[in-house]
């Protein structure tokens, strides 16, 4: 549902039902809303056919890259290793808020999905990874599986099943490059949170050096009303017109709009309608001047591109750019976009890990240029500079925090490329730099 | 500026350290090292008790750490230095982040932080108020993005902060 907001009739709230319901918080209130009697059945079901009913359903990663959840299940055999789960909270993406909802009003939700996607890679224990920032969402799950341990739930004999599911929550430290698979493993073993080179994959050597999977609060959230329901079922919520993108997506709305919040609606759902009937449109007497559709690293759309956009995975690939975690952030008519993209470059810029040239450096000077233009010190040739930095940080690196820097540069330069040449003094040809004279030196 | 001025936690460089795992703590510490199969593993952790209750992480707190869990200073304070939360050095009685990353950028962030510069009195992002009560920090994404502006206070997450209510959320904290 519209959370903080009522829910909309065109809504399909299926993670969201309970939001704004604080009995739902407690396990009393969570067991009398059906939950864990999923968890039972799961228990009882053999992993691989846990597996079969997740990759039917067509479900895929809501953490951003869009994988096959039951396909990257199916990875993990029983081999008689140790495996590990991680549940990678680390919501950090600028405009993403949609699992701490979740965790805020439904940890055991979260609780009863992390315990069923663990029973489904053979693995007994599971850490949930939560930004350190989400205080709040971090006492809630905290208490949560301290009543799951306490109701037998979790732990060595997890409701009776004679199988051991151990679930902790580990508290990060602020840093949005944990939000990376491999990063969060180097975080929860204890080092700096530097994003390891693939291969080796987590399905290999992850945490701890074991196999280990790591899915988004949202992912196994889902997979729990999927095996509760059936595959069909869940199919059955989306437009149906793309079979690649199945089930409800929980969009976070902020910026420039009339009712920002989290949205459920079916995958396939038409943006015009999206954001101009469930949002409330651009506050009043503005207009749009820009959409980010799924978090800041994803290429900025003009409001034209999303009026005939489906929000999908495809769909938004059609229109231009990708469906991301899911935050839509929008940019009305009185905003400076040049401004706007600098602030987001200098976001990356503080948050980059700084173990590659061209991130740490690229992250850098894009914000130093982007600046320098936002205060009219720029010059035409800075326009080039960007792009060429640009192609630089793309696809060169370990993670992709630097393409995510680069995106937003590119596509806003593509689509509103006037307003920084308005920023730039007409007859200013070069940065100003007094030469290097070795004499002065 | 005295040093107790800045450090309303109490730290005085001179005085002897003391240790935080003892009694309670350290069996809370023993408990968080039966999750992890390495000891390494509850080094973020350790910190967050360390900086609970001493408001920050000294060097002193840091060797402690180290020790308490088989590894050096110097590894300890890069795991620290890598994040933004542990405060290196001491800070104000309320410790206030503003959210100014683009979604709160674009709903008027800046003005907000402004506020919070021009009535805590600390007049400069990152510097301690003369009176030891607050220090104002610019936070990267709060990841509560529609509610602008959020505004943490210490622990606490305050939602949809405007210019118009900073005056009156700052008179409700000692």
């Amino acid at each position: 549902m519209g959370y903080p907001h009522p829910s909309h009739p065109r809504e399909t709230p299926v993670l969201s039902k309970y939001f704004g319901d604080a009995e739902a918080r407690t396990l009393a209130g969570w067991q009398a809303r059906g939950g864990y009697e999923t968890l039972r059945q799961a228990l009882a079901t053999d992993p691989v056919e846990v597996q079969n009913v997740v990759k039917d359903s067509g479900l895929r990663g809501r953490g951003g890259a869009g994988f096959p959840t039951g396909v990257k299940w199916s990875f993990m055999k029983p081999d008689g290793k140790t495996h590990y789960l991680c549940i990678n909270a680390d919501e950090s993406e600028p405009g993403t808020f949609k699992d701490r909802e979740l965790m805020r009003w439904t940890p055991h939700q979260l609780v009863e999905g992390t315990a069923i996607a663990a029973h489904a890679i053979y693995a007994e224990t599971a850490y949930i990874y939560i930004r350190g920032e989400y205080t709040e969402p971090i006492a809630r799950m905290r208490e949560a599986v301290r009543e799951a341990y306490a109701a037998g739930i979790l732990g060595a004999n997890a409701m009776g099943s004679g199988k051991r599911v151990d679930v902790h929550v580990h508290k990060g430290a602020g840093a949005y490059i944990c939000g990376e698979e491999t990063a969060l493993m180097n975080s929860l073993e204890g080092r700096r949170g530097n994003p390891r080179i693939k291969p080796p994959f987590p399905a290999v050597a992850g945490l701890f050096a074991k196999p280990t999977t790591i899915n988004n609060v949202e992912t196994v959230c889902a997979a729990t009303h999927v095996l509760r329901n059936g595959a069909e079922w869940y199919k059955s919520l989306s437009s149906l017109a793309n079979p690649k993108s199945t089930g409800t997506k929980l969009f976070s709305v902020c910026g420039n709009v009339a009712r920002p919040g989290n949205y459920e609606v079916g995958m396939g759902f038409s943006m015009r309608e999206f954001l101009w009937d469930l949002c409330g449109g651009p506050p009043a007497g503005r207009t749009f001047k820009a959409i980010i559709p799924g978090g800041s690293s994803v290429p900025i759309l003009t409001p034209e591109e999303c009026e005939g956009a489906v929000m999908d995975y495809e769909g938004i690939q059609a229109a231009g750019s990708l469906l991301g975690s899911g935050g839509v952030i929008c940019f009305d008519d009185s905003q400076d976009m040049v401004r706007q993209i600098a602030r987001l470059a200098r976001f990356y810029a503080h948050e980059s890990c700084a173990q590659c040239t061209q991130c740490r450096e690229g992250t850098a000077w894009t914000t130093k240029i982007l600046e320098r233009i936002r205060d009219g010190q720029g010059t035409m040739k800075d326009l080039d500079t960007l792009l060429e930095i640009a192609d630089n940080m793309t696809g060169k690196t370990i993670c992709v925090l630097s393409d995510s820097c680069a995106t937003p540069v590119v596509s806003g330069l593509k689509k509103f490329r006037h307003e920084f040449e308005a920023k730039i003094p007409k007859n200013r040809s070069s940065v100003m730099i007094p030469a290097f004279s070795p004499a002065a030196a | 500026m005295s040093l107790h001025a800045m450090a309303p936690h109490g730290h005085d460089e001179h005085a002897m350290y003391v240790p935080v795992f003892t009694g309670a703590r350290r069996a809370e510490l023993d408990e968080l090292l039966t999750r992890y199969p390495t000891k390494m593993a509850a080094l973020l952790p350790a910190l967050w008790m360390l900086q609970e209750d001493r408001g920050w992480v000294s060097p002193e707190g840091m060797a402690e750490v180290a020790h308490a869990l088989d590894l050096t200073p110097a590894y300890v304070k890069g795991v620290v230095t890598f994040y933004t939360m542990y405060h290196q050095h001491p800070v104000g009685r309320h410790f206030v982040q503003v959210c100014t990353t683009t979604p709160c950028n674009v709903c008027g962030a800046e003005d907000v932080v402004n506020a919070f510069l021009r009535e805590t009195k600390c007049g400069e992002l990152g510097v301690t108020s003369p009176d030891g009560r607050f220090t104002v920090i610019e936070v990267e994404c709060l990841g509560a993005c529609g509610f602008s502006t959020p505004v943490m206070v210490n622990d606490a997450m305050i939602e949809c902060v405007s210019v118009d209510t900073v005056r009156d959320l700052l008179a409700g904290l000692d």
